[in-house]
């Protein structure tokens, strides 16, 4: 027994070792700025002033009709967008999986593109094919007789959350095709074939054998498409500053304009915990619903 | 096997194709778009092709620093690259082979913070970046990503993979600790140290928030914030603003299709099991 510990505390003094590096920025850089932000989330906290206020921020939050929308252009951007983004990927995977592996690899890379290709340049690209004169996506769709007049794809509220759902999906779309491709590849293959031999159609054999053997893949993707559309705020802030009339404002965005632009700091960082919190209970949520019947 | 042309396959197939092109369009916007005069960019009916190619537009990207721009989005990238690395394959190899107090915990920690989104802890790391005096240098970029737990996970998901009879073996040999690491251990997850370093430098070159509230002055910008500033100042110079997006894309994109499986071999494992 005394010779077992012994022999622990050795492997925990080497293995601390080992750790510290990344301890120290984790600590640094991670941690230490996350308690800050929720301590002074409590507090107004502006260039001038540090004072407490207990929950006043929070309380704030939900009497700002500012933050209600830029709430409820987030919840459409998520809602949106994650099962469009699992469909599509499903779809692209499911039709490219038993290729060969230059097919595979190909397709692999044309929807990777516009992620490796970066936010900034696909965002600044789009602007160009969206420009309500010389973009290309008036051209088109009047071309081919959908629409009668130019539309002014992100000055309008009509179209503006939408022309930003799309670009957003085209980023979107690359990581689940790989996770996808890749969970698809392990399916057992003499149950798919043992299943066929039984008569089964390819619908029933997408249901009753690949599909439960994707769940966990599926859960992770719905979960990390969740997070991600939560954060959606490059594309806002490079399209349309949130315009017009904060039609297109997404939590992120009016945290940054709360935070970099007016400097109200505190209550930058009581929307960022109100983020944090909906995002865990809703990823929660998701691993409740879609994880009962995955095995770890 | 049989070859099936169901009406399915078909439209299947038609609408891969279809797809295919929306997601190359873009691309190939940026860099035909790059070679288009301000008039060209502009005209009804859009030029497929540049119909006057000229290499104006990246004439004047140069004058603003645009070299500069790269060069700081290489160090930073790289750096940040280097460090991650390092410090993610010791940490991770100890969480995947090691028995220490405070192991469990400590693993939760990191996975819970890695769940939690990003942005939420920028402003006060901006705060905290500005009293170290660090706030528009790339430390100011390149140390905050290193703290995030990703890495970590990364790489203690390839350790597993390393047998303990060869570690008891070299300790039995008289092995030290860090030798064990660099020469036992470390061959065994190199493919998974390729894939985050890979991983790693591609999300970093396109950390545009991150960029964006730690950098200010016009020499310090990286190409993606370059990028973004070039067209807040000429908003409808597109040809213009296509040559610094061909510069901030080529780069990453030629990286991305010579590493594509030790890349696509990272986020499959990343994401596995949690």
């Amino acid at each position: 027994m005394k010779k077992v510990n012994k022999i622990r505390m050795h492997e925990t003094m080497v293995s601390y070792c080992f750790l510290a590096p990344a301890l120290f920025f984790f600590v640094v850089f991670v941690l230490f700025p996350m308690g800050m932000g929720i301590f002074t989330s409590f507090f107004k906290y502006t260039m001038k002033e540090f004072t407490f206020t207990g929950l006043k921020n929070y309380t704030t939050m939900f009497q700002d009709p500012t933050f209600l929308k830029s709430l409820r252009n987030t919840l459409i951007i998520v809602v949106g967008s994650v099962p469009i983004v699992v469909i599509f990927s499903l779809f692209v995977s499911s039709q490219t999986y038993e290729k060969s592996a230059f097919t595979r690899s190909f397709f692999r890379c044309v929807f990777f593109l516009p992620v490796v290709t970066g936010t900034v340049a696909v965002t600044v690209v789009w602007k160009w094919i969206y420009d309500p004169l010389a973009g290309i996506m008036n051209y088109i769709l009047k071309g081919a007789g959908i629409i009668e007049r130019n539309i002014m794809w992100l000055g309008d509220k009509k179209y503006a959350l939408m022309a930003i759902i799309i670009i957003l999906l085209t980023t979107a779309v690359g990581q689940p095709i790989i996770l996808y491709i890749a969970s698809m590849g392990n399916i057992d293959k003499s149950l798919v074939e043992a299943a066929q031999v039984d008569g089964a159609n390819d619908f029933q054999v997408f249901w009753k054998i690949k599909w439960p053997s994707l769940l966990p893949t599926t859960l992770y993707i719905v979960v990390i498409t969740t997070i991600n559309s939560f954060q959606c705020f490059s594309l806002i802030q490079l399209l349309t500053s949130g315009g017009p009339n904060f039609e297109t404002t997404t939590i992120m965005y009016y945290l940054y304009e709360k935070a970099f632009k007016l400097s109200d700091y505190g209550y930058a960082n009581a929307m960022g915990v109100f983020l944090a919190i909906l995002i865990g209970l809703i990823s929660f949520i998701q691993f409740k619903a879609l994880g009962k019947d995955v095995e770890y | 096997m049989k070859k099936k042309l169901s009406p399915f396959y078909i439209v299947s197939i038609i609408l891969l194709s279809i797809l295919t092109i929306i997601f190359i369009f873009p691309f190939y916007w940026i860099i035909t778009g790059a070679f288009k005069s301000l008039s060209d960019a502009i005209a009804v009916p859009p030029q497929w092709w540049p119909e006057n190619p000229t290499s104006a537009n990246f004439v004047q990207l140069f004058n603003n620093p645009a070299l500069k721009w790269l060069t700081n989005s290489i160090l930073i990238s790289g750096i940040t690259m280097i460090l991650v690395c390092a410090t993610s394959s010791l940490a991770g190899y100890v969480l995947a082979k090691k028995r220490f107090y405070g192991q469990k915990i400590l693993f939760s920690i990191f996975i819970v913070a890695m769940a939690l989104p990003k942005q939420v802890i920028l402003v006060p790391l901006v705060s905290m970046v500005s009293y170290m005096g660090i706030h528009d240098t790339i430390w100011a970029v390149i140390l905050p990503l290193i703290g995030w737990p990703f890495g970590v996970f990364l790489m203690k998901q390839f350790s597993e993979n390393i047998p303990l009879e060869l570690l008891e073996s070299a300790k039995i040999d008289g092995c030290t600790e860090l030798r064990t690491f660099i020469s036992i251990a470390f061959p065994i997850i190199k493919p998974g140290f390729a894939a985050l370093a890979i991983f790693t430098f591609i999300n970093t070159w396109n950390d545009y928030f991150m960029q964006l509230v730690m950098l200010s002055s016009r020499s310090n910008l990286t190409i993606s914030l370059g990028v973004a500033t070039l067209q807040a100042e000429f908003a409808t110079n597109y040809g213009l603003i296509m040559a610094g997006a061909t510069l901030a894309a080529i780069p990453i994109v030629a990286v991305f299709v010579i590493f594509q499986k030790s890349f696509t071999q990272g986020i499959t494992m990343g994401a596995v099991k949690g």
